[in-house]
């Protein structure tokens, strides 16, 4: 290990002139550092590539400058830009014979090529040679490239070779031979299905490490397909106990524990073969209570052996003895200070809960806890843990918590996650209508568009079906609260697009329907919604098709229909509207006010959303009109396959159909065979598939014309004329709104078709009498103690809450906190995290820090340097604790002392006059270096210690100032050990 | 599995990225700026869990470093966390008392130690004397390769003369 350091010390910093690059890419990597803003970094990299671009192709460049450009094509890459350039350049170095050369072009393009990248085929044949190497770390590069860039279609040129290398006499090549079979697998689990034996073969190599490695792929084999691998569950279980009872190889220790990394994927594994089999569970009980019981709980990884337990525990056929343990840990971890134990506590809680919910009930204080805790995350995971237990007795107030926590957040995936999850407990759970409707309003209000539009589909058709029980009051009780609750809502500002297109339904639909509101308050309410989001066409579509419900449902029950003068000057209005769908709508609706209440009621029937629409697609209905005219002398209709000598619209329409799905240019003549097939397929489905699904979406509109001839008896010729027009604007553009417009008058044509239903007049829905009981809850659950009393609706009775609460804290053993803190304490990680708030580390670019002292002060610094390198002094930092609070403000002081002396000095620490110091490093190599310097990092060559060192870092600050990278002494950052 | 990895400094600075799943270029910036914009705006005594995206993202901090992988929605996170301390060990080890230097100049070395260490998203190797070992195989067939070196050393000769 001695040696390894030595090497890496030397390859890192001693040999080839500092760090092993040129000049010029050291200058590269320094001005990046110094970059004050993302905009300058951008110029500088850019004006790099220029220089790569122009310096790349230039002939007979020497091998070692070309592997520094692949080098610092990868530096570009990694900085977010393109260096597609240079990718070719990358794939002819791997064809090189030189290993290092070899291992810089593999390394490149494994960082620049994804698997379906076109140079791939390149590269194919050199893998091909190189698996056949004997050296076996050609053969280890070239593994490493196949499990990156292999794809499916090029998995049989390697497959043979690679299946061969899992006999190779070297352990690491037969470990990254399973990883890349494993790969292979991922990718196209057909290609390697019948060398799935292998897997198995391996799981018995001598070498910990491959068997290690086994264990991936068969954790996926395992997920897929249980029952096949029942006969292992011996095997592994007797792996884990060898793990568990010490008897794999030291090196496989991590922080005490025996091969913790190993241990967690064994018992994933057991977690799934154990699953609903008794029987293979029983074989693990032991093993697993073993482990239990040795696990070292003061240990970060310790713990994380044991969180894999209690997955394992909850996951297996249960055992009580097991849960017992497993509750314990659990206890542990949600008692326990540090907020990853914490995080990993309520997940465990969460899996635990489905086999015995009381245990959620011990902790339901600390549960609260982690709800009302700052960190974000961590109340994810509560709400996580919630959203599992939630019953119809505590659904009103986690949907009620979930939806405060909604309120506040910014983040859209999580937002959209959590109303979704809100919407499905209140379908699911809802203890009344009118607590279902508020949820649903309030969800809609503040999730706004973020919701799916399937919920809201969702939402109108569970208005419209009510909640399927034969109970017809308890329906129209249900319409009339959302009614009321939606024409209170309607006036307020910035409504989501969604809600309102569901309040307009709703309004449309049911808005008259008890009789309370009268026809010209709602459609008045309607047509301010529509005044109001004059830019959403969408909701203006839904408003203008409720209106004409409205007007229908009056001329049908035999009222005078008075249309408001605001309500006609919105319909004049959007007659002229740049959208046909608009128009069309507002047409129909002028058409149906002047019919008879006969003829309303069969087009427009009320409550009819729910009923089956019969669609006659033959047009018979048409029959005798089509009959009059052709008597009349009209050309007779030829069906479009029967067109042969026209080219017109049929071709462009299928045509346009096609490019429409399939998302412009057409690849196919170009591709493979192969890929082509499912290509020409694709649109096929697609449109099949669009056609059932009632979401407004860009590709619908074919069927939405069929749907509308139907209802709205405008002639044929009119719609065709327009399908023609639609089609020419997909064709030229992307779908754009006219389609999705034209959608929403699909999906509010279906409800055209009605059927009549009494009208219930009389409400008996109290809204006041609602809103009291709602805000009784609330304040039930809020007044003091607030804690128990949430936690009492949450996990259950108040009495038995309280009477639980006081007993889980005398359960708390007085001492355990403590000394979970003080072990804790004796982890580095916790250190470093203990360390930093009282030493706040100071930035790398940050300005300022009033450590520098300005001019030169006349301490020579070099006496400094030796006073520190004393050996007592040494001896003193060796104690590792010590080293991040207390040594390492000296070296800053150290730094920071330094004066401008001499030429060359002054040269080296412009920061220190100028201040401009928010350098990672200043100053350029300087000829003139100091031998001082030099002596300080020879005298000590050979003797490293492990650990956060202060001879180290002289060594590394004196290495570095030589090459020209100065730190400024407000960047004592970058040569703090990563582990101190 | 481990989607990406990724090394950023306090400053939002990329130190390093690996990325096992595909991401095009104009993702992969979209992503670092996301995730170093959550992560580095975090408290010091929050969880190293940030949940993202459906996926969860472990980072850890290390003097002015943050190291982040990125894993599934069931994976261990506290197991990820000491992949991480795992990784930095054996970069600590190699090149003795690691720090972000070490890094910012040698990154392509820190990558060939991430790939004996992960492999296609998996952790591969558990053991530090294997990694360690690879890595030094493969270290001095590149030694003998490289002659002209040293300027270092030439000069700590002569200043000791």
């Amino acid at each position: 290990m001695e040696q390894l350091k030595t090497i890496g010390r030397e390859l890192a910093m001693g040999s080839q002139g500092g760090f092993g690059q040129s000049k010029e890419f050291l200058d590269l990597v320094k001005s990046i550092g110094e970059a004050r803003s993302k905009a300058e970094e951008d110029r500088i990299v850019l004006s790099e590539i220029e220089t790569l671009k122009r310096r790349i192709v230039e002939p007979d460049i020497p091998r070692r400058k070309m592997k520094e450009y692949i080098i610092r094509l990868v530096y570009v890459e990694m900085l977010g830009h393109d260096a597609s350039f240079g990718y070719i350049h990358a794939v002819k170095m791997t064809h090189n014979d030189n290993l290092l050369l070899k291992r810089t072009g593999y390394l490149a393009v494994t960082l620049f090529l994804n698997e379906d990248h076109d140079l791939i085929i390149l590269i194919v044949n050199t893998i091909q040679k190189d698996l056949k190497s004997d050296n076996y770390l050609i053969v280890c590069a070239a593994l490493n490239v196949v499990c990156k860039l292999i794809n499916e279609e090029t998995i049989p040129a390697v497959l043979p070779q690679v299946v061969e290398l899992l006999g190779h006499s070297k352990e690491a090549v037969r470990k990254k031979a399973i990883m890349a079979l494993h790969r292979f697998y991922q990718k196209s689990p057909s290609s390697v299905s019948h060398l799935v034996s292998n897997f198995r073969k391996r799981l018995c190599d001598n070498d910990p490490g491959v068997m290690g490695a086994t264990l991936c792929p068969l954790f996926d084999l395992i997920t897929i397909d249980v029952n096949s691998y029942k006969d292992l569950v011996v095997s592994f279980v007797s792996i884990l106990k060898q793990i568990a009872e010490r008897r794999l190889p030291k090196s496989y220790d991590y922080h005490q524990m025996p091969a913790p990394f190993i241990q967690i994927k064994l018992l994933k594994i057991l977690a799934l073969l154990g699953s609903g089999d008794k029987q293979a569970s029983e074989h693990m009980y032991t093993v697993v209570g073993d482990i239990f019981r040795k696990c070292d709980s003061s240990s970060n990884i310790g713990n994380a052996v044991l969180y894999e337990c209690i997955s394992c525990v909850s996951a297996i056929y249960p055992n009580a003895k097991l849960l017992e343990a497993a509750a314990d840990v659990i206890a542990r971890f949600l008692k326990s200070d540090s907020h990853n134990l914490k995080y990993m506590g309520i997940d465990a809680l969460g899996r635990l809960i489905k086999l015995s919910p009381e245990v959620a009930e011990q902790h339901q204080l600390a549960v609260i806890d982690c709800l009302e805790d700052p960190d974000d995350t961590l109340k994810r995971k509560t709400f996580e843990l919630l959203y599992k237990m939630t019953k119809s007795s505590n659904v009103e107030v986690i949907v009620d918590r979930m939806i405060d926590y909604m309120i506040n957040i910014n983040d859209n995936h999580y937002k959209t996650e959590i109303a979704s999850r809100c919407v499905e407990l209140a379908e699911q759970f809802a203890p009344s209508n009118h607590w279902f409707i508020q949820t649903m309003n309030r969800v809609f209000e503040h999730a706004g568009d973020l919701v799916k539009s399937k919920v809201a589909h969702n939402l109108m058709r569970l208005i419209a079906e009510g909640f399927g029980e034969e109970d017809d009051t308890a329906d129209s009780q249900l319409r009339s609260s959302a009614v009321e609750s939606y024409l209170r809502i309607i006036g307020e500002p910035k409504l989501p697009s969604l809600f309102l297109q569901v309040i307009c339904w709703v309004l449309g639909e049911y808005g008259t329907a008890d009789g309370k509101f009268s026809a010209s308050y709602v459609t008045g309410k309607l047509c301010d919604v529509a005044d109001a989001y004059s830019n959403d066409e969408i909701v203006k579509s839904y408003a203008v098709t409720a209106l004409m419900k409205l007007f229908v449902f009056e001329i049908a029950a035999g009222r005078k229909v008075d249309i408001l003068p605001e309500c006609q000057s919105l319909i004049e209005e959007l007659s002229a509207s740049h959208s046909t769908d608009l128009q069309q709508r507002v047409y129909e609706l002028q058409a149906i006010i002047g019919l008879d209440a006969h003829a309303v009621e069969c087009i427009l029937p009320s409550d009819a959303s729910c009923e089956d629409i019969e669609i006659d697609k033959n047009l018979s209905f048409l029959n005798d009109y089509v009959q009059q005219s052709l008597e009349k002398g009209a050309q007779p209709y030829i069906p479009e396959s029967e067109r042969s000598g026209m080219l017109d619209i049929s071709n462009f329409r299928s045509q346009d159909q096609h490019e429409a799905s399939t998302h412009g240019l057409r690849f196919e003549a170009y591709e493979l065979p192969k890929p082509s097939v499912p290509s020409r397929t694709t649109p096929v489905s697609l449109a099949s598939s669009t056609e059932l699904v009632p979401v407004p979406e860009p590709s619908y509109h074919r069927e939405v014309q069929q749907a509308a001839t139907v209802p709205s008896s405008s002639d044929t010729g009119s719609s065709e004329v327009k399908l023609r027009l639609d089609g020419v604007q997909k064709k030229w553009g992307r779908p754009t709104y006219s389609s999705s417009a034209a959608s929403t008058s699909n999906s509010s044509s279906q409800n055209t078709v009605y059927e009549v239903t009494p009208v219930d007049g009389s409400s008996n829905v109290n809204s006041k009498a609602r809103e009291a009981s709602y805000d009784l809850k609330k304040t039930q659950v809020e007044i003091s103690p607030e804690k128990q009393k949430l936690a009492a609706s949450l996990f259950g009775g108040t009495s038995k809450s309280e009477r639980r609460a006081s007993s889980t804290g005398h359960k708390v053993p007085k001492g355990s906190s403590h000394v979970l803190k003080s072990t804790a304490g004796s982890t580095t990680d916790v250190l470093v995290e203990k360390t930093t708030p009282v030493q706040p580390p100071p930035d790398l670019l940050d300005l300022g820090e009033p450590t520098l002292k300005d001019g030169p002060s006349s301490v020579d610094p070099f006496k400094q340097l030796e006073e520190l390198l004393d050996p007592t002094q040494l001896g003193s930092s060796a104690n590792p604790g010590i080293v991040g609070s207390t040594s390492a403000p000296d070296i800053m002081q150290l730094y920071s002392d330094k004066p401008a002396s001499g030429q060359s000095g002054g040269f080296m620490y412009p920061s220190s006059s100028n201040r401009s110091d928010d350098n990672l490093v200043s100053g350029l190599a300087n000829a003139t270096t100091d031998s001082a310097h030099n002596i300080t990092a020879a005298a000590h060559p050979s003797q490293f210690s492990k650990g956060p060192n202060l001879k180290d870092s002289l060594e590394k600050d004196a290495l570095v100032r030589q090459m020209g990278v100065t730190p400024s002494s407000q960047n004592p950052n970058l040569f703090k050990d990563l582990l101190g | 599995m481990i989607h990406f990895v990724l090394l950023i400094s306090r400053q939002g600075k990329v130190r390093l990225t690996k990325w096992y799943s595909p991401y095009s270029q104009k993702e992969r910036t979209k992503v670092i700026r996301e995730l170093s914009g959550v992560i580095l705006s975090r408290g010091p005594k929050l969880c190293n869990f940030v949940e993202w995206r459906g996926y969860k993202v472990v980072y850890k901090r290390y003097a002015s470093l943050y190291f982040c992988m990125c894993i599934d929605q069931d994976d261990n996170e506290l197991e990820v966390l000491e992949i991480i301390h795992h990784y930095v060990e054996i970069l600590d080890r190699y090149f003795g008392s690691v720090c972000e230097l070490d890094l910012i100049f040698n990154f392509h070395k820190a990558y060939y130690i991430l790939d004996e260490l992960l492999i296609a998203g998996e952790l591969q190797e558990s053991s530090k004397k294997t990694v360690a070992r690879l890595i030094a195989a493969q270290d001095s067939l590149v030694e003998s390769a490289k002659e002209q070196a040293s300027s270092i050393s030439n000069i700590i000769a002569q200043a000791t003369k």
